[in-house]
């Protein structure tokens, strides 16, 4: 649908609006909404981040070698996936990608510095019962899957014991 | 057909207009995104991987204090009304019901609930935990969601770096994972105009807004949600006292918008508010759009007290049930059904009739 103020550039925004007996709807251009007074959050919409992975890629506005074959060891993806995609692989990816993922961030956030909640990874040494049976669970579903049926013989009778 | 009666509130108390500022503010909603640590993200996961995130996080959930009894609904294994009828009720997002194709959701696209907080699986992140209020209620939907997340956190590995915090599937929801959301009716400040400027300010201080469905949906019946932009370099306090000062902010702007036009404008307002109760009372045939923008109107002359003795609540109610899944479900139609607009109508007049008693 085309911009019914412009008649140009296609609409990415309906506003709604009642006026006199009847509502109105506008379908409007990114370009005519802003001009309206509507910050649109159009590019952040449709992908989460807008220009800034465009940019990354560009080179011109970044001070970042070009490294669009970079690949996370873990998952296997690369930058030019994330680049494609707007979405990161794994966990590892921030690693694997860590100094261009903290330009993004900065850009992104105005800082890459998380000053939340310290979250603290429940350890081996774990004394939670609850957790010691969940792990016991998950190590037995692996020894099935990799049919080492000795260890799993054996965690099963641990999990009976923790049950 | 799922039964939604195992929803402990049946996923309704979050429109019951009790909360705080319940007649501009519908709901709050916060979300935190979580990830297991060992694992591929959910987009990039193999079906194996997806389905063993499901039953770990199951697991979890059994034994957790806060969550253990929570119902689970398995989306690749729902039909598409179904599926629907969850999204319509805010509980999962349009991406994980799998509203916008054909084929049905991946093997461990799954909602697990328990009371106020419910947490999505293999979302674009393996856990998406929510917590919904009624109202303007930033800190309790806060307390019900960090209690759930500290005894997930305590019972599964998730991905967190010590710079850039929770670690997640888009970087924009990095670091504290945190996004709060007010569902906010603004009609005051679309017909005084100043709506673009509010808007606008919001992007500056950090904001965003969205439809009633959240991302990439539009704004009809003047009903926007705000929220936080960015979730990193702030500490989740932070991010809700900051939301929670432009909302208040933007209640007293609306406030003020609705007595400027009772002061200026009454009879033009009170007009349009009766029409608009009028159509809604005596249509035969109508969509659920025009639906919402009356019930828009009819809900600002509720609040401004021109149309006495309707509450806030049945026009939640309306709102909730006129949508094209609940009503098909509650009148044993299907979602296609040609005869819906009439089915709505004949129903919106039922409700609103017995509403005057
Ligand atoms: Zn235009
Ligand atoms: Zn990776």
């Amino acid at each position: 649908m085309l911009c019914d103020s412009c008649k140009e550039r296609e609409a990415v925004i309906n506003l709604t609006q009642v006026e006199h007996d009847s509502k109105v709807t506008l379908h409007l251009c990114e370009q005519c909404a802003q001009a309206k007074g509507v910050e649109t959050g159009v590019a952040v919409l449709k992908s989460p981040l807008g220009g800034f992975i465009t940019a990354m890629g560009k080179g011109a506005t970044s001070v970042l070698p070009t490294t669009d074959g970079l690949r996370c060891s873990s998952c296997g993806g690369t930058l030019k996936d994330f680049r494609d995609s707007g979405r990161l692989g794994c966990a590892q990816c921030y690693e694997a990608f860590d100094a261009h993922l903290r330009d993004l961030l900065r850009r992104l956030h105005g800082s890459s510095q998380h000053v939340g909640e310290r979250y603290v990874v429940p350890g081996d040494v774990d004394t939670d019962p609850r957790r010691q049976l969940l792990d016991l669970r998950e190590q037995l579903r692996r020894a099935v899957e990799n049919e080492n049926f000795e260890l799993a013989a054996e965690l099963r009778d641990r999990i009976r014991v923790l049950e | 057909m799922i039964d939604l009666s195992l929803l402990p509130d049946g996923g309704m108390s979050w429109l019951d207009a009790s909360g705080p500022k319940g007649s501009i503010v519908l709901s709050t909603r916060i979300r935190l995104a979580r990830n297991l640590q060992g694992y591929a993200f959910s987009q990039r996961a193999r079906d194996g991987d997806r389905s063993a995130v499901l039953t770990r996080v199951e697991e979890a959930v059994a034994a957790s204090d806060h969550l253990s009894g929570a119902v689970t609904f398995r989306l690749d294994q729902l039909e598409r009304a179904d599926r629907q009828l969850l999204h319509e009720r805010h509980l999962v997002s349009k991406e994980l019901a799998g509203l916008d194709r054909e084929a049905r959701p991946r093997p461990g696209a799954a909602l697990l609930v328990r009371g106020p907080v419910g947490v999505m699986v293999n979302e674009e992140d393996h856990l998406r935990l929510h917590g919904m209020r009624s109202g303007f209620a930033l800190e309790e939907a806060y307390v019900d969601l960090e209690a759930a997340d500290a005894d997930l956190g305590r019972l599964l590995p998730f991905a967190f770096h010590p710079e850039f915090g929770y670690l997640t599937s888009c970087p924009t929801n990095a670091g504290t994972g945190l996004r709060a959301s007010v569902l906010i009716h603004l009609p005051g400040l679309v017909l005084t105009k100043e709506i673009g400027k509010v808007l606008q300010g919001l992007s500056q201080v950090g904001l965003t807004f969205r439809g009633l469905y959240g991302e990439g949906s539009e704004v009809v019946g003047n009903f926007f949600q705000l929220s936080n932009q960015t979730t990193l370099g702030k500490s989740e306090e932070e991010l809700l006292d900051h939301l929670g000062k432009i909302v208040r902010q933007v209640i007293e702007y609306e406030e003020q918008a609705r007595e400027v036009l009772l002061r200026d404008h009454e009879a033009i307002i009170a007009d349009k508010i009766w029409r608009a109760f009028g159509t809604l009372k005596f249509a035969r045939s109508i969509s659920f759009e025009e639906t919402m923008n009356l019930l828009s109107g009819v809900r600002l002359g509720a609040g401004l007290n021109l149309i006495p003795g309707l509450s806030v609540y049945t026009l939640n109610k309306l709102l909730i049930f006129t949508q094209p899944a609940h009503l098909a479900a509650l009148e044993g139609r299907s979602t296609g059904d040609p005869e819906l607009p009439t089915v709505r109508a004949t129903y919106v007049r039922r409700v609103l009739e017995a509403e005057a008693g």
